[in-house]
């Protein structure tokens, strides 16, 4: 740090952020030469009221995960308890899944564009995209009966059945939005001060997008050809025809022209789902305990690669939870495209990867950086430690690894 | 009360500035307070603006559980906040701390830090709901105010 360069720090409330999270930026004039991101306000420990609680309980408890793409944890939770029990979910549960999941896609996106407008100053696009949104979200309130958390996944398959009704409304509202999407694809390639605000902002080559982990459309744009709908099909997405968007801009210019047109890829796969949907059950009766057993869970949340690990020991309960959220995989990515970058990309720059603090806030901290020592407890040795902290509050649970076999003690 | 202070409460109840701070919450309150301030539901026909800092903010709106890590800069936000303030917990988390009240790193509804004046229940609170709460809460404050300009005119005489 040279005798000229100063810091800012910037949160945990800041205008432009709309989570609590802190950066604290090292300037050299007008331009950041190094970053640290402080993470963990929003960390409520849902990993482990999980393990406190039964597997229909957790479902509630993971669509909390982020408001935003709850239906994305939920899935990619239930999916992973799925494979556990040896499930066989029936098809048209699948297919509704998959519609809620494209309609909370066309959301986000939409949500993310109007916010990428904000943080250029270009509020009329905000409210232009909210507007828009609201149609997403009657549809969504239509089918599910909430407008967020809309708790539409059970084990074994879905809570609510699609009717002919909804379905013409689906595909009314479907038609309204294509035709918006097209004026804001307009917009993102004709309208001169946006291209110019969002080019080669935020840069992120290819080599450094694979090396550095990036996911979901911050990587796409920056041409890695990767989406886990396409890879390794879930729900009933290995039924449908899709194209992955991939952008060579690199920069926000470029993630923004993905999202745009992953909007038109979605309304596609909503009219297959609606075309294509069989008959039949919606459920299939799923055992209250599952048996033991471990399963990994991946799906694409609109942000990008959602991963849920489950962990079964025969109990109504999980041993272990553990969500690893797509903002976790992308937020390394930011301290690298502000390099050397002016402070005043710092906003856009961090909303292009579509920051979703409530999903990442998930650590607990393992290393002392400075000194290296490792401040972690193993997993026998805070078992017996919380079994210790119980019998002083007057419960005991020492009959608890009796009952229980688990394994590795 | 004086016609000075009552010009006062009539400027402040047509025009509450407000600030918004989440305190851990799933993002779900947080976009539905976002949309209530857009066209569909567009509360700044009250008068309601979003402000960036709280010096200039009347009105506090929390959504969320207060975690640890959060608490100590709710209370320094609120602190901050000029006289008179008024806060309003969104959502059932705000209100109570919802499905996370036994979490290890929540300590409970906004209510466990600081004063709230209004609760919005719902998980999460849909834009109707901010709006009614709103209108309650500036409904409540024609009286509020008053009393409070009355106190401080009396202290000061």
């Amino acid at each position: 740090m040279h005798s000229h360069d100063f810091q800012i720090p910037i949160g945990p409330q800041h205008p432009a952020l709309k989570e609590p999270e802190s950066f604290l930026l090292t300037m050299h004039g007008e331009k950041i030469t190094s970053m640290t991101v402080r993470l963990g306000y929003n960390h409520r420990g849902i990993e482990k009221a999980c393990e406190a609680q039964s597997y229909i309980q957790d479902i509630y408890l993971i669509e909390r995960v982020c408001g935003i793409c709850s239906h994305s944890h939920a899935t990619c939770f239930i999916q992973a308890i799925e494979e556990i029990a040896g499930l066989a979910v029936p098809k048209r549960a699948l297919y509704i899944r998959t519609l809620i999941a494209e309609l909370e896609r066309v959301h986000s996106h939409l949500l993310w564009l109007g916010v990428a407008g904000h943080e250029i100053g270009f509020d009329t696009l905000l409210m232009y995209t909210w507007r828009d949104r609201e149609v997403v979200m009657d549809i969504l309130a239509l089918l599910t009966g909430n407008r967020v958390n809309y708790s539409m996944n059970t084990i074994g398959g879905v809570r609510r059945d699609i009717t002919a009704e909804q379905k013409q409304e689906i595909l009314k509202a479907t038609d309204t939005l294509e035709e918006r999407t097209k004026y804001y694809i307009q917009i993102a390639t004709e309208e001169t001060t946006i291209i110019k605000r969002l080019s080669g902002v935020g840069m992120l080559l290819y080599d450094d997008a694979v090396n550095l982990g990036a996911v979901g459309p911050t990587a796409r744009a920056s041409g890695v050809d990767r989406d886990i709908r396409r890879d390794d099909p879930y729900a009933a997405y290995g039924e449908l025809k899709f194209n992955v968007i991939t952008d060579k801009h690199c920069d926000v210019y470029g993630r923004a022209v993905v999202r745009v047109l992953e909007l038109m890829e979605s309304y596609k796969i909503i009219r297959q789902v609606l075309a294509d949907m069989p008959e039949g059950p919606i459920t299939v009766k799923a055992p209250r305990k599952i048996p033991a057993g471990e399963a990994l869970s991946r799906y694409e949340a609109p942000r990008g690669e959602d991963v849920h690990y489950v962990k079964a020991n025969g109990t109504d309960r999980p041993e272990r939870v553990k969500v690893r959220a797509p903002t976790l995989a992308n937020v390394q990515v930011v301290a690298h495209m502000l390099k050397d970058r002016y402070l005043a990309d710092m906003p856009i720059v961090i909303a292009a990867i579509d920051p979703c603090f409530s999903c990442t806030d998930r650590l607990t901290s393992l290393r002392d950086s400075d000194s290296g020592s490792k401040n972690y407890m193993t997993w026998p040795a805070l078992r017996s430690y919380s079994i210790e902290w119980h019998r002083k509050q007057g419960i005991d649970f020492s009959d608890l690894n009796k009952k229980f076999k688990v394994p590795g003690n | 009360m004086t016609l000075l202070s009552k010009i006062v409460n009539w400027a402040r109840i047509k025009s509450p500035w407000i600030i918004h701070f989440n305190t851990g919450a799933c993002n779900a309150c947080d976009i539905e307070i976002i949309a209530a301030l857009t066209p569909r539901y567009d509360i700044e026909r009250f008068g309601i603006l979003l402000k960036g800092t709280p010096r200039h903010a009347d009105v506090l709106v929390c959504s969320g559980p207060v975690t640890r890590q959060t608490k100590d800069r709710l209370i320094r936000i609120y602190e901050q906040m000029a006289e008179p303030k008024f806060v309003v917990a969104v959502g059932t988390c705000a209100c109570s701390g919802g499905v996370f009240r036994k979490c290890y790193n929540v300590g409970g509804g906004i209510d466990s830090a600081i004063p709230v004046s209004a609760y919005i229940p719902g998980c999460p609170a849909s834009p109707k709901a901010i709006i009614d709460g709103v209108v309650k809460l500036l409904t409540s404050l024609e009286e509020k105010e008053a009393t409070a300009s009355k106190e401080t005119v009396e202290t000061k005489g």
